[in-house]
């Protein structure tokens, strides 16, 4: 993903701190298993509430749900954290160096989801990619990739929509990725790259590779969950609860006529409405899981979701400093075209 | 010593800034602490991901906030 960079540390008191996830994963893993029946006995017998009242439900929805996503999302971004460690934005450039179009772009894609980078540094990436000689359709599905198909993302869609949602968004995002590099590579655009961007010498990088060990790698994914989960927990609450006073109160088909299958024009418009802004993944998919409840179709709010992240006013403003607009222009309409056939099909064969 | 920090001014790379800044003033070392903003001469380092520290043209670290202790260690401080 591409929002955080991670830590190293070498601190040999730290060793210890590699037995505490046999302890807390297991005990992650029970929590999970009895969080249902703990939270219904909580708010049938405890707190004593009427079943079925709208004020009973959003509770229930709001105290089952927040749990689980934070669960989910500690052990994930920590298990993700360390395998990030395996991999660095040098070594993913080496790997590309010298790949066909077609091949570099499938490589590019998958890379993009587990190499570590920070999205302040994706201008020297992009250069250090298109001056090692690397095709820009390639960068490009790199650069889609990473941002788009992120843990955050993956955990809330797997933990609110189940693992198919999880597993249809991933797939899809990465063929998204592929396409619209494959497609920006056969445009031929390389001279809307700024010209000094290919006058910049890169000097030969020898950083010299520090050993790491497995408590390194451990400790990359403390910091990851420290990082992220301190970072995004607080939009998870929020846009739960949200998503809790829709479940409840919010009448049936509410959404149907304005997100529904119905409504053809709505992919385009989450789309248009989706590019410009700029959220993260955690404070929004629970607000769109509760209006699926309400009418609203899957491939709409996949849309929505898909150019909200993966596009965003912010990333196109950092990229036109090495990008003329022309570029900036075919980037986003190949990528929202790609966005929007995926919500067409996905309406369609739901 | 001439210790250079690369990055163009997001959150990791001040912290960076901030971390080495503490560790000259703690260790009492004379050093000549500058940011490196321009892209040209970041990538004259062959750095790509950014926070990156370098010291006296040597990059050291790249990508990534190391601890204080890495840090001194990093500097040649024992």
């Amino acid at each position: 993903m591409a929002e955080y960079c991670n830590t190293l540390s070498k601190n040999e008191q730290e060793n210890k701190k590699k037995y505490i996830p046999l302890v807390l994963i297991p005990l992650a893993v029970a929590v999970y298993v009895f969080l249902e029946q703990g939270v219904n006995f909580f708010v049938d017998h405890v707190i004593n509430l009427e079943k079925g009242r709208h004020l009973t439900e959003a509770i229930r929805f709001f105290l089952y749900d927040t749990p689980k996503v934070l669960i989910l999302l500690t052990v994930i971004v920590f298990v993700v954290g360390i395998i990030r460690s395996y991999f660095s934005a040098e070594k993913t450039r080496k790997a590309l160096e010298g790949k066909p179009l077609f091949v570099g772009n499938i490589m590019a894609a998958c890379l993009g989801i587990v190499t570590p980078f920070c999205s302040c540094s994706a201008i020297p990436l992009f250069i250090g990619f298109v001056e090692s000689g690397i095709p820009l359709g390639v960068t490009f599905s790199f650069l889609v990739a990473a941002p788009m198909i992120n843990e955050v993302a993956l955990v809330l869609l797997f933990g609110l929509f189940g693992w198919k949602t999880a597993l249809l968004y991933a797939s899809t995002g990465l063929l998204i990725a592929i396409f619209s590099g494959w497609v920006i590579g056969r445009l031929k655009v390389e001279r809307f790259v700024e010209e000094w961007v290919y006058e910049i010498k890169s000097g030969d990088f020898q950083m010299v590779e520090q050993k790491i060990t497995f408590n390194d790698r451990i400790q990359t994914g403390y910091t990851a969950v420290v990082d992220i989960v301190s970072k995004v927990w607080i939009y998870i609450v929020a846009g739960i609860a949200v998503g809790a006073v829709i479940h409840g109160y919010v009448p049936e088909n509410f959404m149907a006529s304005l997100m529904g299958k119905g409504a053809w024009w709505s992919v385009p418009l989450a789309v248009a409405i989706g590019v410009p802004l700029y959220s993260n993944a955690a404070g929004f998919i629970p607000i769109l899981q509760a209006l699926l409840g309400k009418g609203a179709a899957l491939g709409t709010a996949l849309a929505f979701m898909m150019s909200t992240i993966g596009l965003s006013l912010p990333e196109m403003i950092i990229l036109k400093k090495v990008m003329k607009l022309p570029l900036i222009i075919v980037f986003v309409s190949v990528v929202a075209t790609g966005i929007m056939i995926v919500g067409f099909l996905f309406n369609w064969v739901y | 010593m001439k210790i250079e920090i690369l990055g163009v001014g997001c959150a990791k790379c001040h912290k960076l800034e901030e971390l080495v800044r503490e560790v000259v003033k703690k260790e009492g070392v004379s050093a000549d602490i500058s940011k490196v903003e321009d892209f040209k001469k970041i990538m004259a380092y062959g750095v790509m991901t950014t926070p990156a520290l370098v010291v006296d043209g040597e990059v050291k670290v790249a990508g990534k906030i190391p601890s204080s202790e890495d840090i001194k260690k990093l500097l040649g401080i024992k």
